[in-house]
């Protein structure tokens, strides 16, 4: 029987070397002359274990990692799944990856992203086919069912949106797939590009026949060009094989995707702007309402979905709403993909019902520091959520807990930051990072970020410290009140949660000195 | 040539930014002329497609060194601190983010996020990525020919 060996090509892998150490195994395939395959398979989201090779045996997968190419030659040698330094067992019984809860990223990593003989034999396509014998009304009844709310950070039930362009009557209705992930310490999106793109088309195909759409679009940020490309090829296959096209399976029914790249803006991840810009315009800010769901892109009806969130629908259909709704705590239902980032020992995806708490994330999953210091801060939610201390780190992972306590859950990544931080420096460039990446709608946003950056550096040097905090707490509630969108609206949570959490560094005089 | 792209990809849905990608893809760079251009063909004013291409980081107007580096620097990287990294990237180089050495060889450019946050600090150098970078790996990729050019 040929032997299967995967070694992934997702890009984080490739930035380890994954290519080269795929180039030495089709080399030591060759020479040896074995009955065996490569597979460039996506990742388990198991980072520090990139590039992970994976031999199938008949007991399961098995892994080696951190894997260079010098490596393979003696992996070889030991016999493929024998003893061997970097050999870390059945790849499935590895606790991080064991104590997962994978319902959107079920496949990612296992089977081969561009190959749907894999898809399908690994559930993929089944919650397309129910949908094609459903109505539009039952698939938005089991979407809104699953309370699945959007994964892109704002929470938002999808099945309500969904239902608002259902019944916005249009000759053209359109999918918008927000594929711009610009928050830092989140890169789930891209994986699932990169490791199970079909989940995504058939979550779009679906959302599609769900609200009498036959166009999606796909927003991909140009910093991805590994998932661009992956996504590109996915949708070639799905027309060939008929997944995409004027007939579904057959069907009769139509849908297509085209994918667009974007250009370097991190505000086109807010919906509106993320619209503008699909529409060839400068990527600013519209005013709702109206509504995209109501007037979206090209004023037609549109969904605009983040990836996450459509990648979840498939399953949704195929075991049902309820069966998702079992997942997860409070209002925040079913599963969502955790991404531990920064500087965190093990860091990677964890995929979890909601309730996990933050300390059982980082601690048990991601094994304290990777540079084995104390944790200082935590910032979850991107470069729009709360630095956070020690204790607010029980804090469990759900939208409507992390709002109440000043945070936000946003799309699931964890920056962890060692006891060399320096709060005063990451308020700073918050608003510095608001001042490059405003898209000047409103002035707020592109006024009150470049002042915000001067009066910290002000708290900094020194100058009259206790004025220029007041002047930084008064200008963020400008900022929180007056922005049109979340991004002057949010920008003072980092700032002010690192002023209220960690004051001795912005006040380091009266809070004597050598902090840092 | 430059017509060619432009009257090709206009029929497309939101053709203004497909054509600019196409356009640094294929010459490099946006020039005022290729402006002129592509607002003739789109029917666009020419102020219409100026203000597009200010907008994006990604949309240049001077040629860029034969490797671009973007690193990142934003919280997940600077955790792991590529602060550190962006100056000594500068010092070793000789040049300022947003600038290209004088022989033309590197542009050194900040991007904030490369999804490789697991991994910090992260690089792409002419779209190939690098994790847990440092000065040695990044130096070495630009001198070393090894990396090829391109845009996606």
């Amino acid at each position: 029987m040929t032997v299967r060996i995967f070694v992934p090509s997702d890009a984080a892998a490739l930035s380890m070397g994954a290519d080269d150490v795929a180039h030495a195994v089709q080399c030591e395939i060759a020479d040896r002359k074995l009955d065996a395959t490569l597979i460039r398979n996506g990742s388990r989201g198991m980072m520090w274990m990139e590039p992970l090779l994976e031999v199938e045996t008949p007991s399961g997968r098995v892994g080696y990692g951190p894997v260079q190419a010098a490596d393979v030659k003696a992996i070889f040698e030991a016999g493929l799944g024998n003893a061997h330094s970097l050999n870390v067992g059945l790849v499935e019984e590895i606790p991080f990856f064991k104590n997962q809860q994978r319902l959107t990223f079920a496949r990612c990593g296992i089977t081969d992203p561009l190959s749907f003989d894999d898809y399908e034999a690994h559930d993929g396509l089944k919650g397309m086919r129910k949908a094609l014998n459903m109505t539009p009304d039952a698939i938005v009844a089991e979407v809104t069912e699953s309370g699945l709310r959007g994964r892109g950070g704002a929470g938002f039930p999808t099945g309500i949106k969904w239902r608002t362009v259902l019944k916005t009557d249009a000759p053209q209705k359109y999918i918008v797939c927000n594929a711009d992930e610009g928050d830092s310490g989140t890169f789930t999106d891209r994986m699932i590009m990169e490791g199970d793109p079909f989940a995504l088309i058939e979550g779009m195909v679906i959302a599609g026949l769900a609200v009498g759409a036959t166009k999606g679009f796909i927003y991909i940020r140009s910093e991805y060009p590994h998932a661009w490309a992956q996504m590109n090829n996915a949708i070639e296959l799905a027309r060939t094989k008929g997944v995409l096209g004027l007939s579904i399976l057959g069907s009769g029914r139509v849908f297509d995707i085209e994918t667009r790249l974007g250009a370097g803006a991190y505000i086109c991840g807010e919906e509106t702007s993320l619209l503008e810009s699909l529409e060839g315009k400068r990527g600013q800010i519209r005013p709702k309402p109206p509504l995209p769901a109501i007037k979206g892109l090209f004023g037609k009806p549109t969904v605009v979905n983040n990836l996450i969130s459509l990648a979840s629908v498939p399953i949704i259909l195929d075991k049902g709403g309820a069966f998702y709704k079992d997942f997860g705590m409070g209002r925040s239902r079913g599963t969502i993909p955790l991404q531990l980032a920064g500087n965190i020992k093990r860091g990677g995806v964890v995929e979890r019902a909601f309730g996990l708490t933050l300390r059982e994330l980082i601690e048990d999953f991601g094994g304290g520091t990777h540079s084995g210091r104390p944790i200082r801060a935590v910032q979850v939610g991107g470069p729009l959520g709360a630095y956070w201390p020690d204790h607010l780190l029980d804090t469990p992972l759900d939208y409507e807990t992390f709002t109440e306590k000043g945070g936000m859950l946003g799309h699931g990544g964890a920056i962890i930051f060692d006891d060399s931080v320096d709060l005063a420096k990451q308020a700073r460039f918050a608003f510095e990072f608001c001042a490059i990446e405003s898209c000047g709608k409103c002035t707020p946003c592109r006024i009150g970020s470049t002042r915000g950056a001067e009066t910290i550096d002000k708290v900094i040097a020194g100058d009259n410290v206790v004025e220029n905090l007041d002047l930084v707490r008064d200008l963020c509630e400008t900022l929180r009140d007056g922005s049109l969108c979340a991004l002057g609206g949010l920008i003072p949570t980092p700032v002010m949660s690192a002023m209220e959490h960690f004051p001795e560094d912005f006040d380091q005089e009266s809070q004597g000195s050598g902090v840092k | 040539m430059a017509r060619e792209i432009a009257t090709e990809m206009k029929g497309m849905d939101g053709p203004l930014l497909p054509i600019l990608h196409a356009f640094v893809q294929r010459f490099g760079h946006i020039t005022s002329d290729a402006i002129i251009l592509i607002a003739d063909v789109l029917n666009l004013t020419r102020a219409d497609v100026q203000g597009v291409v200010s907008f994006y980081h990604d949309f240049r107007t001077t040629p860029a060194g034969r490797y671009v580096v973007k690193l990142c620097r934003a919280e997940a990287c600077q955790s792991m601190g590529s602060e550190e990294l962006a100056s000594n990237l500068e010092q070793a180089l000789g040049i300022k983010f947003g600038e290209t050495t004088s022989d033309g060889r590197v542009t050194l450019e900040a991007v904030y996020c490369l999804g490789n946050c697991a991994l910090s600090p992260a690089v792409l150098v002419n779209n190939q990525l690098r994790g847990r970078a440092d000065e040695t790996k990044i130096l070495d990729m630009v001198a070393s020919g090894l990396v090829g050019a391109g845009q996606p």
